[in-house]
């Protein structure tokens, strides 16, 4: 910093405590929770340490689900999730850096008009075509099943941008030389772009899975089978009425194992996470 | 910009665009276009018959005391949301511009709720308001408050932005600690060798560099707050109490699959569609400006 | 190895945007060539052409005996070299140099023998497993040249090699060109705007010019005989001077001017600016007779450079020139052509 002020460093380091704490503080009450019985929670004020039913609320969520709820195991939902997540952070990566690589290294009739197709799919979210998009999924007969969770969610006009834009910055000469070298388009994709698009990939990773696993209103709307559940829609379907009838113990080692995959794959790719996420937005 | 080379294919590119295209066509352009053109159509009540009946959708969505109602709870709704996350990542993104030491530290541990989905940060928070063992609902009636999101809406609908909140701070510090830091140090020392104390160098340099960051963010939030926060209010309030917290998404939603008012969720929709193109417009523009500096 | 021929060779992109306006050259098999012109004079151009990188929008290019205006570069048995040398960042010195001949579908040991001996030749052995970016410039130019020596090719194309390495550098890479091409004898065509260059390199030089070819021929004969104020202009430092004279351009180089009595004088000078550079002495000036410079009855407005002899007496103020007449060349204003007399 440009001059020294102690009480300026200690009201900064108070500020950001504060927050991280504000910030931290229904994570840990929700895993206290998580570690209670049903009747710690009930007797109000529940108590703020973590108490010793951990393994039970665990393993019977993870296996059978809750009680007076949706009874279907979350481990089941999360195995969903996962599925739901990789697909589409894949299948995102795939189709748009493709797409991208066409857009990019070839001219060819209607390529600016795919590519304002592409755009303007930015501009529909699902939640803007709720029931029309619903219908084409089950005119499809894809309602509960993992095509329905995935494909409809899988076209990206971000992954295409970010693939676009990172493609511009490659020296057009790398492309020169493969063309020189006898490379096809698809081998000099496959051998020259694809290595060098490996931290673009890692960064959408990052962000397309968290898409992919936060996802609700999608699959809320096209799982009616209890089987198809993702571990989000499954916390939902756990609240029952009244809070006082809500078994809260369960309902939060639900969410906690709902928002463990995301948080740790954030944290522990943070690099390719806040890349990913500074640089779709550009 | 264009490459200057390019490879030669008569069929090579239409096959990479094609699964991309493909799926854009199909659960994109399809549905947005049949919600265009039910929005013109009247269905009665057993899905028999259908009638176009042009603008009349639009006109009964605009007389609907519960649509303009929904329209006002959306606005106040975003506007709280985009302006409470934006001020306090600003300030929690500025301190961490200051401190030196446990910088990544503050920063992982200020991040990883943007990994936390919608619906389970409300449920979270839900918990933590619940009328009947909410931790924090027992320390407000400790001083007098009596809480209850159930039947209260602007306690719903404090519930309901404080978990929105909360979710997109972590995007919103994230970004403002990016620009902070690539503010350059010498235009800081140069505002303090002229004598211009930490409060004012910032609003007086930094905040005016940031100003165009700021839109932005206000932009993006303000989309987040139209469409992300679906999951919020219906892992919480479904719109309730009376509708206190019933913003425009939930409600296509509500009327179309709860009521199956197709011509009237249907309007809804092309009502959002025609709002998010202009808030994708005005952000585009922005990023456009940003690339002429 | 093979000749190269090109016969008119044009090239637009569109109809009234033309950026080679015919260029013509017979390259026997083995020569070296440089194509030498300042910049957006589509000597780049030119040459990306003959790789098969740009079209061919009018003429015909020959390599080997075989019209190559449709066929894809890695049809054309060429090997390139580019200006920022195009290494694939993320393979090793190694497969940089063997990425072609896998794609070619050699087998693994003619690859290996020709990676080791393309690295013996250019000092890159103990470099092999190394990725670009460990590596300087010099290197990396020499990794460059590699991946074209592996492929074997009838014609080495070079676009502008030498313009990223320092003074220095470019002086050694010079040096190793010349010998490699001694070694190779390979057919090579050289791009480059650096008149040195040029000059070192070439056995024969294409001096271009918007496009179109000014002058073809041995570097000595191109300075000695510059076809058109355009290459009297661009070759030599300081370049050859152009006087007007009796309606035409009288030419001659700053070395042929030497220092004289007033009263033999055939050129008086005033002199603006002195560059002592050791081995000789320049002296920049207008001709007197008017001193602002502007033109007098005969037009004379013109700036002269004089390459004087270190221990020539050079001070401000007037200077008196003389000539050898046969040193003199002449210009017709209007086309630029020379006039031989």
């Amino acid at each position: 910093m440009v001059e020294n002020r102690p009480w300026l460093t200690f009201f900064s380091h108070a500020v950001l405590i504060a927050g991280v704490v504000a910030v931290a503080f229904p994570l840990y009450i929700t895993f206290v929770a998580s570690t209670l019985t049903l009747e710690d929670i009930v007797k109000v004020p529940m108590p703020l340490v973590p108490g010793p039913h951990f393994w039970e609320n665990y393993s019977q969520v993870l296996t059978a689900g809750s009680e007076r709820g949706a009874a279907a195991p979350v481990g089941r939902m999360m195995f969903n999730s996962l599925v739901m997540a990789l697909v589409i952070a894949f299948g995102k990566i795939a189709i748009s850096i493709i797409a991208s690589f066409a857009i990019v290294y070839f001219r060819f009739p209607l390529r600016n008009f795919f590519f304002w197709m592409i755009f303007i799919t930015l501009m529909l979210p699902v939640e803007v075509r709720i029931i029309p998009t619903f219908k084409v999924a089950s005119d499809l007969g894809i309602l509960n099943s993992y095509v329905g969770l995935t494909l409809p969610l899988i076209a990206s006009a971000t992954a295409t941008f970010l693939f676009r834009q990172f493609f511009m910055t490659v020296p057009d000469e790398l492309a020169e030389a493969a063309r020189v070298d006898g490379a096809s388009p698809m081998r000099f994709f496959v051998d020259v772009l694809l290595p060098l698009s490996k931290t673009s990939i890692a960064a959408l990773f990052v962000i397309q899975f968290i898409y992919g696993w936060n996802q609700y209103l999608w699959p809320l709307l096209i799982t009616t089978d209890e089987s198809m559940y993702t571990a989000v829609i499954g916390i939902k379907r756990m609240i029952t009425g009244g809070d006082a009838l809500t078994e809260w113990h369960l309902v939060m080692a639900t969410a906690i194992l709902a928002l463990l995959p995301p948080a740790l794959v954030v944290v522990l790719m943070q690099k390719w996470f806040v890349k990913g996420l500074v640089e779709t937005e550009k | 910009m264009e490459k200057r080379v390019v490879f030669r294919s008569a069929w090579l590119p239409y096959a990479l665009v094609a699964p991309q295209l493909a799926i854009t066509i199909v659960f994109f352009f399809w549905p947005a276009f049949q919600a265009a053109w039910f929005s013109f159509q009247l269905q009665d009540a057993f899905g028999l018959k259908t009638e176009f009946v042009g603008l009349r959708n639009f006109a009964e969505l605009f007389n609907d005391p519960h649509y303009l109602k929904s329209f006002k709870i959306t606005a106040l709704f975003s506007v709280l949301v985009a302006v409470i996350g934006i001020a306090v990542s600003l300030l929690l993104a500025t301190m961490a511009d200051r401190v030196l030491r446990g910088a990544l530290a503050y920063k992982t541990l200020l991040i990883w709720p943007y990994a936390v989905a919608p619906a389970v940060a409300a449920v979270l928070w839900a918990f933590l308001f619940a009328p009947s063992v909410g931790i924090i609902t027992f320390a407000l009636k400790q001083i007098g408050v009596e809480w209850n999101y159930v039947l209260q809406g602007d306690q719903a609908m404090a519930l309901v932005v404080i978990a929105s909140v909360w979710k997109q701070i972590s995007y919103n510090f994230l970004f403002f600690l990016a620009w902070l830091q690539s503010v350059p140090k010498s235009l800081i020392e140069a505002a303090a060798i002229d004598g211009a104390g930490p409060m004012r160098r910032f609003w007086t340099v930094v905040f005016p560099l940031l100003a165009p960051t700021t839109f932005f963010l206000l932009v993006v939030n303000m989309v987040y707050a139209f469409f992300e926060t679906f999951g919020v209010i219906d892992a919480t309030t479904q719109g309730g109490p009376a509708g206190a917290t019933q913003i425009l998404v939930y409600k296509v939603y509500h009327d179309g699959f709860k009521s199956q008012d197709l011509g009237g969720s249907s309007a809804q929709s092309v009502v959002l569609m025609i709002i998010v193109i202009a808030l994708t417009v005005i952000q585009f523009r922005f990023v456009e400006r940003k690339v002429h500096y | 190895m093979a000749a190269v021929s090109l016969k008119d060779v044009r090239k637009s992109y569109t109809s009234d945007l033309q950026v080679i306006h015919g260029v013509s050259m017979e390259i026997k098999d083995g020569e070296f060539i440089v194509i030498l012109g300042p910049s957006g004079c589509g000597k780049s151009t030119l040459l990306r052409m003959v790789a098969g990188l740009e079209t061919i929008t009018g003429g015909e290019i020959v390599i080997g005996g075989r019209v190559v205006n449709n066929l894809e570069p890695k049809d054309r048995d060429i090997a390139m070299v580019f200006q920022n040398y195009a290494l694939y960042p993320h393979m090793s010195v190694y497969d940089n140099m063997a990425y072609g001949l896998r794609i070619r579908g050699l087998a693994k040991v003619e690859i290996d023998t020709r990676v080791q001996k393309a690295a013996e030749i250019l000092e890159l052995k103990k470099f092999l497993g190394r990725k670009p970016r460990e590596m300087s410039g010099g290197q990396r130019q020499r990794v460059a040249m590699g991946r074209a020596i592996v492929r074997e090719p009838q014609v080495f194309l070079f676009d502008e090699p030498l313009s990223n390495l320092d003074a220095k550098l470019r002086v050694q890479m010079r040096g190793e060109l010349q010998a490699l091409h001694r070694r190779l004898g390979t057919t090579s065509l050289f791009v480059t705007h650096d008149q040195v260059e040029a000059m070192t390199l070439a056995q024969r030089m294409i001096v271009m010019n918007a496009g179109r070819a000014e002058q073809i021929g041995a570097p000595l004969e191109v300075y000695a005989r510059p076809a058109t104020t355009f290459v009297a202009g661009f070759i030599g430092s300081p370049p050859m001077n152009l006087i007007p004279k009796e309606g035409r351009l009288l030419g001659i180089r700053p070395e042929h001017l030497e220092p004289c009595a007033e009263s033999e004088a055939m050129l008086t000078v005033a002199v603006d600016l002195i560059e002592p550079l050791g081995a000789d002495t320049i002296v920049y000036g207008h001709i007197t007779g008017d001193p602002d410079g502007k033109p007098d009855g005969d037009g004379s407005s013109a700036r002269v450079a004089a390459r004087l002899p270190a221990n020539a007496v050079a001070q401000a103020g007037k200077l008196a020139l003389r000539y050898d007449p046969a040193n003199v060349h002449w210009y017709d204003p209007q086309s630029g052509k020379r006039i031989e007399q």
